[in-house]
This record gives C-alpha cells, structure tokens and sequence, in this order.
C-alpha cells in the first residue's frame, strides 16, 4: 500500500465515519510503517546537521578555531561527563529551573483560576499584571539581585517570574472559555460552585493550562541561562560563559550542546505530559 | 414519579442591544404564556424559530427567573434547578474528559448519596437502558451524535427525576438516528413514567412524540392552541405511524395553525426592522 507524503492526501484520506465505525465495533488505523519511517527520516536530518558540523570546519569553509569539528566538540563532552564537571554544573542549574518553575505553576493557577472566576478579583489584577506581563523578566534582572542578593535565591526569583505569566494567563484564559453549555449542565445538575469548578471547569482548562506550563519550559530554560551568565559560580550558563572568556571554544560548545539537550529534554517531557491530559481533545 | 408543571401569565424579557444602532431596549420573548402538564405526560412544544421554545425550558429548568407570571412544580414555585427536574440539551454537554460511564456517574455524583459501586452499577444500568452497554468506556469524541445524545438522555434520568426537559435533543442528528430515538425515548417514557416536555420545531417530531402538542407564536411566545394527539402509538416500531391518514390529520392542523398565526407577524416585524 502506497502511503500518501503531502497533506493533502493525508487529510483526506478515506476512512471509516463514525457510525460505520461504531456499527462495525472499530475504530480506525493507520498502516504501522509511517511512525517508524517518520522517525527513520528525522534521524537522517540530525546526521546531516552533524555532518555539516564536522565538514565545514575540515574543509576550511568556517575557521575551525571558532567553530571546532564536532568530534572535537563531544571529545570535550566526554571529559566532562567523565570528570564529573557537567554534571556538577547541569545540577545546580536543574535545581534553580526546577524551583522557579515549580513555585510558578503553585502560585500562577490558583491565582489564574482566582482571576477569571471572580470578576472584582479580575478588574483590580489586571491593569497590575499586565504592566508586570510587558516588563521582560531580565530587565528586572538587576532588581531582584539588589534585592535579593547575588546568591540563589534571585536567580530562582526571577526564573519565577518569568515562568509566572504563560501559565497565569493560560490559566485565565483555560477557566474563562470553559463551554457555557457545561456550566449550564452542571447548574442544572444543582453542583455548588466549588464542585462545579473542581469537576467541570478545572478539567476542562487543563490542556490550555498546559500550553502556558509547556511555553514556561522554554522560558525558564531561557532565563535560567541568562541569569546565570551574568553572575554565578556553578551553572551551565557559568560554563558557557566561563568557558568562552577563557578560549576553552570546544568545552563552550559542549555547554551550549547540554542545555538544547535540557532544553529538549523539558520541552519533550512536558509535551507527553500535555498529550496526557488533553487525550480527550479531538 | 411525576410532577404537575404550571405556567401562569409568564413574561420573560432579556435586555438587548440593536445590531445596527447600539441601544439597549427590552426584548420580550414571552407574554402571557399559559401552559399546564400534568403528572406523567409527554408534552411537546413545537414553534418557529426563535420564539421563545427553550426560554420556556430554562424557566421550568430553573436557570432563569421570570419577569411575570408564576411557573410552579407541583404547586410550589420555581427557585432554581433542582435535582427533581432534569434537562437534555440540543448541544451535546457531556464532559469530554469523561467517558460515557464515567458522564452518567457525573450525574450521581451531584445528587449524591451514592457509593463508588452504586454509582457505577446505577450508570452501567442506565446505559443499558438506552443500548449502550458497550460503548460505556468511549471518551465523547468516540461516539456519534446520536451515542452522545443517547447519553445525555441516560445521564438525565440515572437520579430518578420526576420531570426530564428536553430542548430539540435530536435537532441535530440524521433522519433515521432521530426516529429510532423517538422510539427509543417513547419506550423510556413508558417504561419511567417520568413527566416529558420536549422542546421541537419539527411538527411531526411534535405529533409523534407528544400526547399533546402545544403551539406557539413567534415573538412574544405565547401558547396559542394546545391539540391532544389521540394516536396508537403501541406498535410503533413495526409499523410506520407516520404513514397513516390519522397523523398526517394531526400534523396538517399544527401546519395550518403556525402558518396562520405566523405569516402577519413575521412581516411585520421585517417592517419593523426596515
């Protein structure tokens, strides 16, 4: 069977309706090749960017001082690993991400879900927030480290901070376009306000929430760096940086190649985890 | 397990802006609506678009308050929803993360006083009831039109409430899926003895389902004839009711009666407009 390569076809590809499917007791598939031969295809893709890598230098193309081979690259990824010295770094900047971001997501939610359900609480935040929301968390940079310090605490804070916004204002707007026709069912019901937003309007925000928590992955990531750049004694963002002031070119590339793969490695892990929760989507 | 439902005099209005010059004026969908069902009947209220059908509806339902009038259940007035009415909606409103189990469950679980195994011994019951044992563990999007409304109906009636509301529940489905539950629902109604006020614009919807047709006005509703439809519905599934001369009566005296009151009205109002 020939598989079908532009959307086109793909999208309008026949295949059983619902009440067939249902009269016959199935549901639909589609031939198993195609997952695996994607996957075969975006391999191809990554080998050819690491061919290039380790090409382009060789041939002279880009000056292989600035720009190493990639051998040269993971060479020096190796050592790392072996010595313990990326870990040491990747850990302490895990640990920041992964508390600005978590203390994100316990103060943003609540606070979204406050906003869009009660509207004085709404009419009072907004005009606050939304002067908050247009100041880029690193021009901020300076205050929180005024305030609170050069340590932790003030690179959490503003990893935080810029974490804080997607997942807030996908929070407000999960709660606020819940289907009025299930708010109606469930009035009808006779559910209190509090079960009501516990069963219906809190599952139905659910996968909007998890655009902004998946976008606050990146962010953090982002921020995380940038922070870490500017003063820091252990990070990975300290590496890259640490490593390009002392022309340590392959070990700053290594840096730089752990926090894509971080950066992957999040966005990856929430992706699956949104997947979870917005099976019931169509 | 019945109700009487009595509308008195109802006047509904809802405060309205104009499309074309913003001013806000009162737009009245009901005046002078008079409408009783007694315990255990299947009514049905059939009208033309926009006249007021599923104001009546949230109004027994209990989601609005009326401007005038009284509507009552068995004598006391309407406050709000309450779990001795229940309602079926033209949209399908069954929670999408939920499987069609799991959507009837939801309905127990409101009404409360049930355990976890009661709870889902009741709702595999009620699926049954409306023929879908097997698709019990489908998400909504899995089900078709007619599955989900199926649902829906079993959700509404798993907390035995004495008064189901449907609001053009099959106004959305295929000819054939609406006439099987048509039949499926008479059978339920005869089965439950629940008290039925079903909400249509299809006249022979109207004549099939209801022991009496009430209908209505266009704007403002009001209830203007209220016709008994004397039809042996017993074997309506081995024979095709809607063929014999006797419904085809009904269903030309309901035509008749909402073209009459409808055609002045309607180009008044275009005039109105213009």
């Amino acid at each position: 069977m020939r598989l079908p390569s532009s959307v086109l076809e793909e999208r309008t590809e026949a295949r059983p309706n619902q009440r067939q499917e249902a009269a016959a007791g199935v549901r639909s598939a589609r031939p198993r090749r195609r997952a695996a031969q994607g996957w075969y295809r975006g391999f191809l893709g990554i080998v050819v960017l690491g061919g290039i890598w380790e090409l382009a230098p060789r041939l002279g193309i880009v000056d292989s001082y600035f720009i190493p081979p990639l051998h040269i690259v993971l060479q020096a990824l190796g050592e790392m690993v072996a010595d313990g010295e990326l870990w040491r770094h990747a850990q302490a900047s895990l640990v920041r991400a992964g508390a600005g971001f978590a203390g994100a997501t316990i103060v943003a939610i609540p606070l979204g879900a406050a906003i869009a359900w009660y509207r004085p609480v709404r009419e009072f935040l907004t005009p606050v927030l939304e002067v908050f929301r247009n100041t880029a968390a690193l021009a901020l940079l300076p205050v929180f480290t005024l305030l609170l310090g050069i340590g932790e605490t003030s690179k959490i804070a503003i990893i935080l901070y810029a974490c804080f916004f997607p997942i807030l204002l996908s929070t407000i707007a999960g709660v606020a376009t819940v289907d009025p026709q299930l708010l109606r069912s469930a009035r009808v019901l006779g559910l209190s306000p509090a079960t009501t937003f516990r069963k219906v309007v809190f599952p139905a925000a659910v996968p909007t929430i998890f655009t902004g928590i998946r976008i606050s992955g990146a962010a953090s990531i982002l921020v995380l760096i940038a922070a870490e750049m500017v003063g820091a004694e252990a990070g990975l963002g300290f590496l890259i940086n640490y490593a390009n002031l002392n022309f340590l070119i392959p070990k700053m590339y290594a840096a730089i190649l752990t926090t894509s793969a971080l950066g992957l490695a999040v966005n990856y892990g929430l992706v699956s985890l949104e997947r979870r929760f917005s099976r019931w989507r169509t | 397990m019945s109700a009487r439902i009595t509308l008195t005099g109802v006047r509904q209005t809802f405060l309205v802006k104009g499309n074309d010059d913003r001013r806000l004026r009162e737009f009245v969908a009901l005046d002078g609506l008079d409408l009783v069902v007694e315990p255990g009947e299947f009514v049905t209220v059939v009208g033309p678009s926009g006249c007021g059908k599923s104001t009546i509806l949230d109004l027994v339902a209990g989601l609005s308050r009326p401007k005038g009038g009284r509507v009552e259940v068995d004598g006391k007035q309407i406050e709000g929803p309450g779990l001795d009415r229940s309602v079926v909606f033209q949209q399908y409103t069954l929670l999408p993360w939920r499987t069609a189990q799991g959507n009837v469950e939801f309905a127990l679980e409101a009404h409360g006083g049930f355990s976890k195994a009661e709870r889902a011994d009741r709702a595999r019951e009620y699926l049954e009831l409306v023929g879908l044992t097997e698709f019990a563990n489908r998400l909504p999007h899995e089900l078709s039109g007619g599955m989900k409304q199926r649902v829906a109906i079993a959700r509404s009636l798993c907390y035995g409430p004495e008064v189901l509301l449907m609001d053009e529940p099959f106004g959305a489905l295929d000819a054939q899926t609406r006439e099987r539950l048509q039949e499926e629902l008479l059978d339920i109604w005869r089965r439950t003895g629940t008290t039925i006020v079903f909400i249509t614009h299809d006249i022979d919807e109207a004549v099939f389902l209801g022991q009496r047709v009430a209908v209505m006005s266009t704007r403002p509703g009001r209830i203007v004839e209220t016709i008994r439809v004397d039809l042996d519905r017993a074997q309506a599934g081995d024979k095709d009711l809607r063929a014999t001369a006797e419904f085809a009566t009904f269903r030309h005296r309901i035509w008749s009666l909402l073209r009459q009151q409808s055609t002045p009205r309607h180009l008044e109002e275009v005039r109105e407009v213009a």
